[in-house]
């Protein structure tokens, strides 16, 4: 569903994606790990086509959009959704225009319509007769739902977490993981998630990708990681100071 | 002090340069001295020198950049305007908001500019017995230069400044982002509600000033000695249609200027809240400044071979 092949992305002079592979299958959960600005979220950007990588192929579905206008990847865009880290809802609409605001411009329904897309997706993520309040009622755990409201409401085949439980207590973080888990069985999306909470991974996740200097370092299941050779895959999953990846700034 | 390997030698360096600094350094010749005096004046000139022009490069490079996305946001924002991609809601909303709201403070700095203007020049014309110039006098200013340029102002102060904040906020909370991956151009849902709103307000506010900047200077004018209606006399002979729709015609270009540079400031927004509060500061001053140049040859086209009675 998402091939991503020899992916560059510089910025400034600097090299944020180094010729970086990753494969991911239609329907899997597939969480990209990685230290704080190893580039996670500089690739999820990428497959959403909202950065323009500077080397590469990037294809969905078979669709190659590293090289696309804005006009066409408004045309993939529609098929993806993004939950962004800190939810990025728009702060002067209400949950409720937050959650229609693409389907309003994208799909021909009536306000009846309209309102049954907002309370059926509302009610999945667990915040029914939300609709009236504004996003600076919410708390965070609740804004990064009705994120997750907003992408659904466009039915995407692809969906894209950011962070999603950055910054959120352990029980919410468990509730948003089950709550991806949950949209993957009912949804049948592709997902794509960018985290470095070990415990929301190892939940949520087919596959975990290990991102580390611009590259996938090692990809395998929640087990194979757990138990892999490879250095710096177990000091990320053990979370320790000792190896190969080091704070350097 | 700039860097030289003549003055702090690398320990690790055996370049034939280096050497013969030491050499002469331990022998203490006199006109090696010199030559490091010399050599340091230089490194201090270069310095010295170097900065304007470091200056020149910056200012240079930052103008062609801003001329560039100035260029292209207002060539796109124009793109969806010719589609008909407007949404009537959205830009009603800015109409209120450019121009309803910003009314009042208006309609204040101009009343107090046409007043302050009648009252230097009812107290001269009246000592030459021709009081009742003041009207074509204040009335010309007013709907020439003082009406336009001062709405332009106000509204880049109060309008063109939020612009830049809302826009601004939105970047670096990532909401354009949402806007982009929702397959919603940030340009048509953001920019050209705004820049419509402007073209059919500033015009609006500008007609509505020169009315109230008038009436101020009438006031002024009629408590020093000058007579009622030779004021509005003068300003009927002097004050012609062409001049009231000139000075409105102006403030649409003002409104491309404040909605585009607010607009294009607030999109390249980076780094946080001091990010916002610096395109915000910078879509005011670039504004403001192009108001004026703009205004200077707008006029020279537009009233340059009319001088009317002056």
């Amino acid at each position: 569903m998402i091939d991503v092949r020899q992916l560059s992305y510089r910025i400034s002079g600097r090299s944020i994606l180094r010729r970086l592979d990753l494969n991911v299958e239609r329907g899997e959960v597939v969480a990209v790990m990685g230290m704080s600005g190893a580039g996670k979220s500089t690739l999820l950007k990428c497959i959403a086509g909202l950065q323009q990588p500077t080397g590469g192929q990037l294809f969905v579905d078979k669709i190659d959009i590293a090289r696309m206008s804005e006009n066409e990847l408004n045309r993939i865009r529609r098929r993806i959704g993004m939950v962004f880290q800190y939810a990025a809802l728009f702060d002067s609409l209400n949950v409720y225009e937050n959650v229609c605001f693409g389907v309003r411009r994208h799909q021909s329904l009536t306000e009846r319509e309209v309102g049954e897309v907002v309370q059926a997706k509302l009610s999945m993520v667990g915040l029914p007769r939300t609709e009236e309040l504004m996003p600076a009622e919410l708390s965070g755990g609740m804004q990064k739902r009705v994120g997750l409201a907003r992408a659904l409401a466009m039915e995407p085949d692809i969906l894209l977490y950011d962070e999603p439980t950055a910054g959120l207590d352990p029980i919410t973080s468990a509730t948003i993981a089950d709550l991806i888990v949950k949209t993957r069985d009912e949804t049948g999306a592709t997902s794509v998630v960018v985290s470095h909470d070990i415990p929301t991974i190892k939940r949520i996740s087919s596959r975990i990708a290990l991102l580390h200097r611009g590259k996938i370092a090692a990809v395998g299941s929640v087990e194979e990681m757990e138990n892999s050779d490879n250095p710096a895959v177990r000091q990320f999953m053990t979370g320790s100071t000792e190896g190969p990846i080091q704070i350097t700034r | 002090m700039v860097w030289s390997p003549l003055r702090w030698p690398n320990p690790n360096s055996t370049g034939p340069e280096t050497m013969r600094d030491d050499r002469n350094r331990q022998q203490g010749r006199p006109g090696d001295v010199v030559g490091e005096i010399l050599h340091d004046v230089g490194d201090e000139l270069a310095a010295v020198v170097s900065v304007p022009g470091e200056i020149t490069y910056h200012t240079f490079n930052k103008f062609f950049e801003f001329i560039g996305e100035f260029s292209t946001l207002l060539a796109r924002t124009i793109q969806f305007i010719a589609r008909g991609a407007i949404d009537i809601r959205d830009t009603l909303n800015q109409m209120a908001y450019i121009g309803v709201a910003s009314l009042p403070i208006v309609l204040i700095t101009v009343a107090f500019s046409g007043a302050v203007l009648s009252l230097y020049m009812s107290q001269l014309v009246v000592r030459w017995g021709i009081g009742s110039y003041t009207g074509g006098v204040v009335g010309i200013s007013i709907v020439r230069e003082i009406g336009p340029v001062l709405t332009a102002v106000v509204v880049a102060a109060r309008s063109g400044s939020a612009i830049a904040a809302e826009l601004g906020s939105m970047k670096v909370t990532e909401q354009i982002d949402a806007l982009r991956a929702l397959a919603v151009s940030p340009i048509r849902y953001l920019v050209v509600p705004r820049l419509l709103a402007g073209i059919v307000m500033l015009p609006a506010l500008a007609a509505i000033a020169d009315l109230v900047g008038t009436t101020g200077g009438y006031i002024v004018a009629v408590v020093n000695g000058v007579a009622g209606g030779g004021f509005t006399n003068t300003i009927k002979t002097q004050v012609l249609p062409y001049d009231v729709i000139m000075g409105m015609l102006k403030t649409v270009f003002f409104a491309v200027v404040i909605v585009i540079v607010g607009a294009q400031q607030g999109l390249r927004t980076t780094g946080g809240a001091t990010g916002v509060g610096k395109s915000t500061t910078n879509s005011v001053v670039i504004s403001i400044v192009i108001i004026y140049i703009l205004n200077f040859f707008l006029a020279y086209v537009m009233f340059g071979g009319r001088t009317a009675f002056l």
